[in-house]
């Protein structure tokens, strides 16, 4: 099952300030261990909501209004993602326990969503084979 | 020979001898990605040197070595269990070039065996296995795996390095399962080998030269393994099929890349060696004297096509009993379907339609287009042009392949105005 984690944006990563050395190594490290275990999908920092922009839909059939950010960060913004395969939630959790993150600057938080599975019961190459010779068959 | 060209030669070397090293490897170390890391470590070197001191004479046996070597230093400095360390240093001290070419050439076999049933262990997801396959045996770089299955690189590496994990953590053992066990598990290699090769060929989607690598290296890994297994009836029979599909590669598309029906197609075109090779193993697996699998029962059915000088030739008798052999061996609504569309071209639409009336009943069929759709084609040719049109309209409205859907109208509508003007 996949898994987003999504490390919410800070006053201090809106304001674009080094988070420093200390917690990049951290971060590199926590990105080989998952890499090591197989787990790692995808690791992405962005930047900060200043570089964004919004699509807003007042109501449905109007047209939309286009915002520039920067947006408040109490609008749950978000900072980096981190998205990884693992076989159970309490093995996501995990992994989001042991995500670092910056000293002293202020409250911040991970968020984790499930991802919906894609849909992958086993193929059976047979049947396939032979649904696509009838298919073959009807001209299809 | 240039430096690129060197490089172009050992890609090719590794191509053929990795898997066979990864293999010898993997007996002796007794760790799957410990021994593709000491394989990759030898042709590292071999890269540095080659181009240089030229390519050696036997390659694959300079690889063996140099990655023995590597095991050895490796074993060296970690200090890893007596044991291991006794029995490489055994092998090394015993190996000549003329054991090197016996190993690679024999015994060689047996590891190769032990590990594809390891990369396609039941305890790894079907995923996992088919690319954990496709690296180790077939050589493929996480690159062209990606490419090959439309699916991210990362994707792809996370995926091999967890299954390698994972056989570990399982301690799945580096060895050719017996007895009962022996039926199962060979037939989750097969399927391995015939999702990659199906993945392949039933593509229309991809990059020209990552699908037809598929179908290749399945055909390729197939052979190996009924050359390896040759008392399994079922090996043969997945090689005869995929060799057989393999022929009409070329011809079932044209130029613009759109596919071309099997009745369509031009059947000089069909390369007369792989129906050739195809045949013989059919034969094969028929002289072994077992009833024949699913695998040999597929390919006796595409055989039946590959004989055909023309559509008319084809012996739809024939195939409607294969199919029906099929049906008790591994019952499934696409088989049912299939077989109705032999029995009526064998006897007549009216067969046909008679036993596709009976599986209108069946559960499993409902809301399955392609029951309908034979059954449109079957009403048609009776002449019943009006039901016919409403069951390709019922089908077009239970597939959500837009593709398919507007085919199903157009074969509607056909009928339809076919009706009209009678």
């Amino acid at each position: 099952m996949r898994y987003l984690l999504m490390m919410r944006a800070t006053g201090f990563t809106e304001a674009g300030m080094n988070p420093g050395g200390t917690y990049k190594e951290a971060v590199k490290a926590y990105r080989q261990s998952l890499a090591k275990a197989g787990v790692l999908l995808a690791a992405e920092e962005l930047r900060p909501s200043s570089a964004g922009i919004r699509v807003v839909y007042l109501s449905g059939g109007d047209a939309p209004e286009v915002r520039p950010g920067p947006f408040p960060i109490e609008q749950g913004l978000i900072a980096g993602i981190t998205l990884i395969d693992v076989d159970t939630e309490e093995e996501a959790l995990n992994w989001a326990l042991r995500m670092p993150i910056p000293s002293g600057q202020g409250s911040c938080g991970i968020e984790l969503r499930r991802l919906e599975d894609r849909a992958v019961h086993p193929r059976d190459p047979r049947q396939t084979a032979m649904e696509a010779e009838l298919k073959d068959y009807l001209q299809l | 020979m240039s430096v690129s060209q060197t490089h172009r030669t050992i890609d090719t070397i590794w191509r053929m001898e990795s898997p066979k090293l990864i293999a010898g490897l993997t007996r002796m170390v007794r760790d799957v990605g410990l021994a593709e890391d000491l394989a990759q470590d030898a042709l590292v070197i071999a890269l540095d040197r080659w181009p240089s001191s030229g390519i050696p004479d036997k390659p694959g046996a300079w690889l063996m070595t140099t990655a023995k070597r590597r095991a050895l230093d490796l074993l060296r400095r970690n200090k890893l269990r007596d044991q291991k360390y006794v029995e490489i240093a055994r092998e090394i001290d015993l190996y000549t070039e003329d054991d090197i070419d016996r190993a690679l050439d024999g015994e060689i076999e047996d590891d190769l065996l032990r590990l594809i049933f390891m990369t396609c262990h039941p305890v790894l997801s079907q995923d996992a296995r088919v690319a954990l396959t496709l690296r180790l045996l077939c050589g493929l770089t996480t690159d062209e795996i990606a490419r090959s299955f439309l699916i991210a690189e990362s994707t792809v590496a996370q995926r091999i390095v967890r299954a390698k994990r994972t056989l570990n953590m399982e301690k799945v053992p580096f060895e050719v399962p017996a007895g009962k066990e022996l039926g199962e598990r060979l037939s989750t290699v097969l399927e391995v080998i015939y999702l990659m090769f199906n993945e392949g060929y039933s593509a229309t989607s991809g990059q020209s030269w990552t699908r037809p690598l598929l179908c290749q290296e399945a055909l390729r890994l197939g052979r190996v393994l009924a050359a390896i297994a040759p008392g399994e009836p079922e090996a043969h029979g997945l090689v005869a099929l995929m060799e057989i599909q393999s022929s009409r590669l070329k011809t079932r598309i044209n130029a613009q890349g759109e596919p071309i029906l099997l009745m369509d197609q031009n059947r000089a075109l069909w390369d007369q060696l792989l129906i050739r090779r195809g045949l013989a193993a059919l034969e094969r697996a028929q002289r072994l004297g077992r009833t024949l699998g699913p695998y040999a029962l597929q390919a006796s059915i595409t055989a039946c096509h590959a004989v055909a000088r023309t559509p008319s030739d084809t012996d739809w008798i024939r195939i409607a009993a294969l199919y029906e052999a099929l049906l008790r061996q591994t019952p499934s609504p696409i088989v049912e379907l299939n077989r109705a569309v032999a029995i009526g071209m064998a006897f007549g639409p009216a067969y046909g339609l008679q036993l596709v009336e009976e599986l209108n009943k069946e559960p499993s069929l409902q809301g399955y287009h392609l029951l309908p759709s034979v059954r449109g084609d079957l009403l048609e040719k009776l002449g019943r042009l009006e039901e016919a049109s409403a069951e390709f309209e019922r089908a077009a409205a239970m597939t959500r392949n837009v593709q398919e859907q507007a085919l199903l109208f157009r074969r509607a509508a056909e009928c339809k105005q076919e009706g009209e003007r009678t």
